[in-house]
C-alpha cells in the first residue's frame, strides 16, 4: 500500500510501486484529466503538479510520490466553479479536440503560481513540454494570459494554491 | 392553412407547408442542393433524402424533451455545437434544450464518414430542413387545436403560443405520435436568415467545459464494469511474421487474464492497464519475427515514385485559346515533392469491445461507424445486425488514423474474452508506425506567361498513392492483415473529380485559357496511406501557389495582383482581397530577414474559399524559418458558428505550418523509424507564431461549404512564398526544413 495525496485528499493505493502515477490516477482513482499520450514523457498530456512543479505522470512511478502533494486538473476547479485557468480556457474557447488541454492547464498553473505576470516568452517556455496537434496554440497563449489576469484579481475566487480538493 | 400573413412568415419560422412551397421559391434555393444529386429531388438535402423519416433526425418526447440525431461525429472540430445551433434555430428552442446523439449504428442515420469538411453541408443541411419541417408540423397541430390560422402562432422555447395567450408544449402536440412515420418533403420553407437568432452566433462549444475540468469526454475515459485492458504486440514492420513465441511467460504475470493469438496477431489482456503494458513488453521480448525489406529507399523515393506502376488519368484538358500559347514570353517549370506525413493524434487510438450473447458492441472514435460495422462484421464473420458501433469521441484525428484499427483490435480481442468489456489503447509507436500516412507525392508544373503578364497555359501532373483506404471491407482494418486467415485490402479506387484524392485541387481555379492536368494514381504503394486532412489538396495547393509566385515574379507583378488578375469568381476575389488588406500586404514593412507570402485555394474547387497571408522570419545562418504572423480570410458560406470557423482555421494554419516546415516520416528498407515525437518532431511552443488572425466572410442564406481542411494548402503555399521572399531561395520539397533552407541559401 502506498499513500498518495491527490488534490488534498489521501488515497491508499494497492498497486505495484513501479506503476507510473498516470495509471493510478486514471484506473484506480478514476480521474480523467491526465491523459495517456506517449508514455515517454514527450508530449505532456499526462501532466500533473507534484509539490507545485509540472511532472509527466506517465513515467513517474508512484513509489517516489509518497508524502508529496499531487494536484490534477480536477483539483483546479469544477464545471460549476471553475478555477481561473479553467475559466480562462473556457472563455477563450481554447480547445479543439481538447485531449492535450489538461496538460497545458497544468503547465500554465505551475507557471502562474511561480510567475504571476509572465511575459509571452515565459509562457512559451513554460508550455514547451506540451504538444497540441489541433493547432490551438494561439488560443492557449491567450488563455494563459487571461488566467494570469484572473489570478491577480479577487473576483476569480480562490486559486486553490493550497491544493484543496474543490470537487 | 389559409390566409398566411406573409410578412411574418420568416420571423415565425417554418410556415404552412404547402402554401409556403409555392410562395417562397427564392428561399427554397438557399440552403439545399439544387441539382438532383443521384436521384435527390431539387430542394431536398441528400442526407435527408437517404433517411427521409423525420424521426430518424428529430424526436420529441411527450415531456417535451428534444433529441436530434446525426450520423456525423464530433472529432474535435466542434460539429456538435454547430449542429445544435442549426436545429435550435428552426425548432425555436435553446440549443442547450436539445440532446444531440452522434453516429451510432443503433440510433442515428447512416451518414457514412465524418470527413471531407462535409458535415455542415450534409448533416447540417439535413437537420436544418428536418427541423423546419417539424416546426411547421408543430405549428399546424397547434393551429388545429387552437382553431386559429397557423401563421398567427409563434414558436418559442419549446411551445407554440397563440395571440390570445394559449400555449401548447411541443411534447403535448406530438404526444399522440403525430411525428411517427412522417417523411421529409422537398421544398420545406426555411427561416429567413435575416431573422436568425442562434445561427451566426459564437455559441461556446458545448463540449469544452467537461474537457477542461476532468469530465468524462473521450472513449479513453470510459470505464465499464468488469472491464479489462488489452495491448497488442504489433509486428515490428509491414509484412513481418511470427517465427516463434512463448506466450506462457506473459500469461504467468500478475493480473494477466490471458493472451490472444491468431496468426501474426498477438495481444495480451490484463485486469489493470499497467499490467497489460508490462505483459505486452515481456511478450514483445518473447516473440521472434521474420522481417522483410518491403519499404522503398527513402533516398531515391521521389524518383522511384515516378517509376511505380500508375494509372494515368487526364482530369482536365482544355484548350480554349491555343493561339495564346505562342504568346508566352516566360516559360517556367518546377518539380515539387512531399514526404509521407502522419496524423499524429496526441491521444493514441483507443476502443472498447464487448462480446456478449453473440453480439458485438464497439465504442470507437473512428470517422464512420456504419462502414466500421461492415468491416468488423466481415472480419469476425458475423451478421452485421449483430455488430453495434457507437461513436465516442477520441483525440483529434485529422483524417483516417488508427481509430478504426483500434476498433478492430477491440472486437478481435473482446470476442476471445466474452462478457468482459475489453479496452485497447494503442501505444505511441503503434500510432506513429501503423496509422495510414498522408501519401508522399511528386508533381511537375509547367506554365507560360505572356507579355501582358497573363498565364496562357498551365500543365501539371501529379503522382500519388491512394488518399482513401478507409473501411468498408475488413481488408481496410490493419489488424485483419495479421490474422491466420488474413484479409487483404480491397484494390483501392481513386476518388473521382471534382473532389479528387491525390488530384484534389490539382486543377487551378484561376482563369487560364489552356490547361492540362494529369493524375498518375499509384494503387500499390509499399507504405500504408490514406486520408490526411486535405488529402492531395495540401500538396497541390502548395505546388500551385508556389508556382503562381514564380510566374508572378517572371511577370514582375505583385503576387496578390497576379492572383486577382486570374480570378473571376467574386467570392474568391473577396477572400484574397480581405486577407491582403487585413495583413497590410501592400504597405507591410518587414524587418530584415523577414518575408511575406500569399496563398489561396477553394477547397476541392467547390467548398470553402480561403486565402492566407503570412510573414515568415528566416535565419540565414541556420536556415531556421518561423511563421511570425498569419492573416486569413475564409468564406464557408452561411456561417453557423463564426468562432468555430475561426478556431478550425487557426488550427489548420498552425498545423499546416508544422507539416510545411517540419514533418516527414522516416524509414529504412524494413521499418518505419520515426516511431515517436523525438524522431518525428512537430511544432512546439517555442516556434509558434506571434499572431494568427482569421476573418470570416459570412454569406447569409448561402449553402454551407465546410471549413476544416480549407487552410492546409494555402498556408503551405504562403509559407514557401514568404521563405522565397525572405531568403531569396525557392524550395520545392516539403517539408521546408531548416537544413534544406540552409543548403539552398548556401551560407
Amino acid at each position: 500500500m502506498i499513500t498518495l495525496s491527490v488534490n488534498g485528499r489521501d488515497h491508499q493505493v494497492d498497486a505495484d510501486p513501479a506503476t507510473p502515477l498516470l495509471y493510478v490516477l486514471r484506473d484506480d482513482l478514476e480521474m480523467n484529466a491526465a491523459k495517456f499520450g506517449c508514455g515517454l514523457g514527450q508530449c505532456g498530456s499526462c501532466m500533473v503538479l507534484v509539490d507545485g512543479a509540472p511532472v509527466v505522470s506517465c513515467v513517474t512511478p508512484i513509489v517516489v510520490l509518497e508524502g508529496r502533494a499531487i494536484r490534477t486538473v480536477e483539483g483546479l476547479g469544477t464545471v460549476d466553479d471553475p478555477g481561473p485557468v479553467q475559466r480562462a480556457f473556457m472563455e477563450e474557447q481554447a480547445a479543439q479536440c481538447g485531449y492535450c488541454i489538461p496538460g497545458f492547464m497544468i503547465s500554465a498553473q505551475a507557471l502562474l503560481e511561480r510567475t504571476p505576470s509572465p511575459s509571452d516568452a515565459e509562457i512559451r517556455d513554460a508550455l514547451k513540454p506540451n504538444l497540441c496537434r489541433c493547432g490551438t496554440h494561439m488560443r492557449i497563449m491567450k488563455a494563459v494570459r487571461r488566467a494570469a489576469g484572473f489570478m491577480q484579481t479577487a473576483d476569480a475566487g480562490a486559486t486553490t494554491s493550497n491544493g484543496e480538493d474543490r470537487r | 392553412m389559409n390566409g398566411p400573413v406573409l410578412s411574418r412568415r420568416g420571423f415565425l419560422g417554418g410556415g404552412a407547408l404547402v402554401v409556403g412551397f409555392t410562395l417562397f421559391p427564392g428561399r427554397l434555393l438557399a440552403q439545399a442542393p439544387q441539382e438532383g444529386d443521384g436521384g435527390t429531388p431539387p430542394g431536398m438535402p441528400k442526407a435527408l433524402n437517404s433517411n427521409p423519416l423525420l424521426e430518424s433526425w428529430i424526436r420529441i418526447d411527450a415531456d417535451g424533451g428534444i433529441t436530434v440525431f446525426t450520423g456525423k461525429a464530433e472529432l474535435g472540430q466542434g460539429i456538435r455545437t454547430a449542429l445544435l445551433q442549426v436545429a435550435a434555430e428552426e425548432l425555436a428552442v435553446d440549443p442547450m434544450a436539445i440532446t444531440l446523439v452522434t453516429a451510432d449504428t443503433g440510433r442515428t442515420p447512416n451518414e457514412s464518414y465524418t470527413a471531407g469538411s462535409q458535415s455542415m453541408q450534409e448533416s447540417g443541411t439535413a437537420i436544418l430542413h428536418a427541423s423546419a419541417r417539424v416546426a411547421a408540423i408543430l405549428r399546424d397541430l397547434a393551429a388545429k387545436s387552437f382553431g386559429v390560422p397557423a401563421d398567427n402562432l409563434k414558436l418559442a422555447q419549446g411551445a407554440v403560443a397563440a395571440p390570445d395567450g394559449r400555449s401548447l408544449g411541443y411534447g403535448e402536440l406530438v404526444a399522440g405520435g403525430e411525428l411517427e412515420g412522417v417523411r421529409a418533403q422537398a421544398g420545406t420553407v426555411l427561416k429567413d436568415p435575416a431573422s436568425y437568432s442562434v445561427i451566426g452566433r459564437d455559441l461556446p462549444r458545448v463540449d469544452i467545459p467537461a474537457k477542461v475540468t476532468g469530465g468524462a469526454a473521450y472513449v479513453q475515459d470510459m470505464r465499464l464494469s468488469n472491464m479489462v485492458h488489452a495491448r497488442v504486440v504489433r509486428p515490428p514492420s509491414y509484412g513481418a511474421g511470427i517465427r516463434e513465441v512463448d506466450t506462457a511467460v506473459a500469461e504467468r504475470m500478475p493480473g494477466v487474464v490471458g493472451t490472444f493469438r491468431d496468426g501474426n496477431y498477438l495481444a495480451v489482456v490484463a485486469e489493470r492497464e499497467w499490467q497489460a503494458i508490462n505483459a505486452m513488453r515481456v511478450l514483445a521480448q518473447a516473440v521472434k519475427w521474420d522481417e522483410h525489406e518491403t519499404l522503398p529507399d527513402q533516398g531515391t523515393l521521389f524518383r522511384d515514385i515516378q517509376t511505380l506502376q500508375s494509372d494515368e488519368r487526364v482530369i482536365q484538358d482544355r484548350r480554349d485559346d491555343p493561339a495564346a500559347v505562342g504568346g508566352a514570353v516566360h516559360r517556367l517549370d518546377a518539380e515539387f515533392h512531399r514526404g509521407f506525413q502522419i496524423h499524429g493524434s496526441i491521444g493514441p487510438s483507443c476502443a472498447i469491445g464487448l462480446f456478449r450473447d453473440g453480439a458485438m458492441t464497439v465504442w470507437s472514435h473512428g470517422q464512420g461507424m456504419f462502414p466500421l460495422r461492415s468491416a468488423i462484421a466481415e472480419m469476425l464473420r458475423m451478421d452485421e445486425a449483430q455488430v453495434h458501433c457507437i461513436h465516442t469521441e477520441g483525440s483529434g484525428c485529422y483524417g483516417h488514423n488508427g481509430a478504426d484499427d483500434a476498433g478492430a483490435d477491440a472486437a478481435l480481442i473482446a470476442r476471445a474474452f466474452p462478457g468482459r468489456p475489453v479496452r485497447v489503447q494503442w501505444m505511441r509507436e503503434d500510432e506513429h508506425c501503423w496509422e495510414p500516412f498522408g501519401s508522399a507525392m511528386v508533381s511537375k508544373a509547367r506554365g507560360g506567361v505572356d507579355a501582358q503578364g497573363r498565364i496562357v497555359d498551365y500543365q501539371y501532373e501529379v503522382w500519388s498513392a491512394p488518399h482513401s483506404t478507409r473501411p468498408g471491407g475488413a481488408g481496410a482494418l490493419m489488424p485483419a492483415w495479421h490474422l491466420a486467415e488474413p484479409f487483404k485490402p480491397d484494390p483501392p479506387k481513386p476518388i473521382p473529380q471534382p473532389a479528387g484524392g491525390g488530384d484534389r485541387n490539382a486543377i487551378p481555379l484561376y482563369a487560364i485559357p489552356n490547361v492540362r492536368i494529369v493524375h498518375r494514381y499509384i494503387p500499390d504503394m509499399p507504405v500504408r496511406t490514406s486520408a490526411l486532412r486535405g488529402l492531395g489538396a495540401f500538396m497541390n495547393v502548395f505546388a500551385l501557389e508556389s508556382f503562381m509566385d514564380e510566374m508572378a515574379a517572371a511577370a514582375d507583378t505583385d503576387p496578390v495582383d497576379f492572383r486577382l488578375r486570374h480570378l473571376e469568381d467574386p467570392r474568391a476575389r473577396d477572400v484574397v482581397t480581405m486577407a491582403a488588406e487585413k495583413f497590410g500586404w501592400s504597405s507591410a514593412r518587414l524587418p530584415a530577414g523577414h518575408g511575406k507570402g500569399f496563398g489561396f485555394g477553394r477547397y476541392k474547387n467547390y467548398a470553402a474559399y480561403c486565402a492566407v497571408a503570412v510573414e515568415v522570419a528566416v535565419e540565414r545562418e541556420t536556415g531556421a524559418a518561423r511563421l511570425v504572423r498569419a492573416v486569413a480570410a475564409i468564406d464557408s458560406g452561411q456561417a453557423v458558428n463564426p468562432d468555430g470557423i475561426r478556431n478550425q482555421t487557426e488550427g489548420g494554419i498552425v498545423q499546416s505550418s508544422s507539416w510545411t516546415l517540419m514533418e516527414q516520416v522516416t524509414f529504412d528498407r524494413t521499418r518505419i523509424t520515426s516511431r515517436d515525437w523525438s524522431a518525428y518532431p512537430i511544432l512546439r511552443f517555442d516556434h509558434i507564431p506571434d499572431s494568427v488572425e482569421v476573418h470570416v466572410i459570412d454569406r447569409p442564406g448561402k449553402p454551407y461549404l465546410g471549413t476544416g481542411e480549407a487552410a492546409q494548402g494555402p498556408t503551405a503555399g504562403a509559407i514557401a512564398n514568404a521563405i522565397a521572399d525572405a531568403a531569396g531561395v525557392r524550395l520545392h520539397e516539403l517539408p521546408l526544413t531548416r537544413r534544406r533552407i540552409k543548403a539552398a541559401v548556401g551560407v
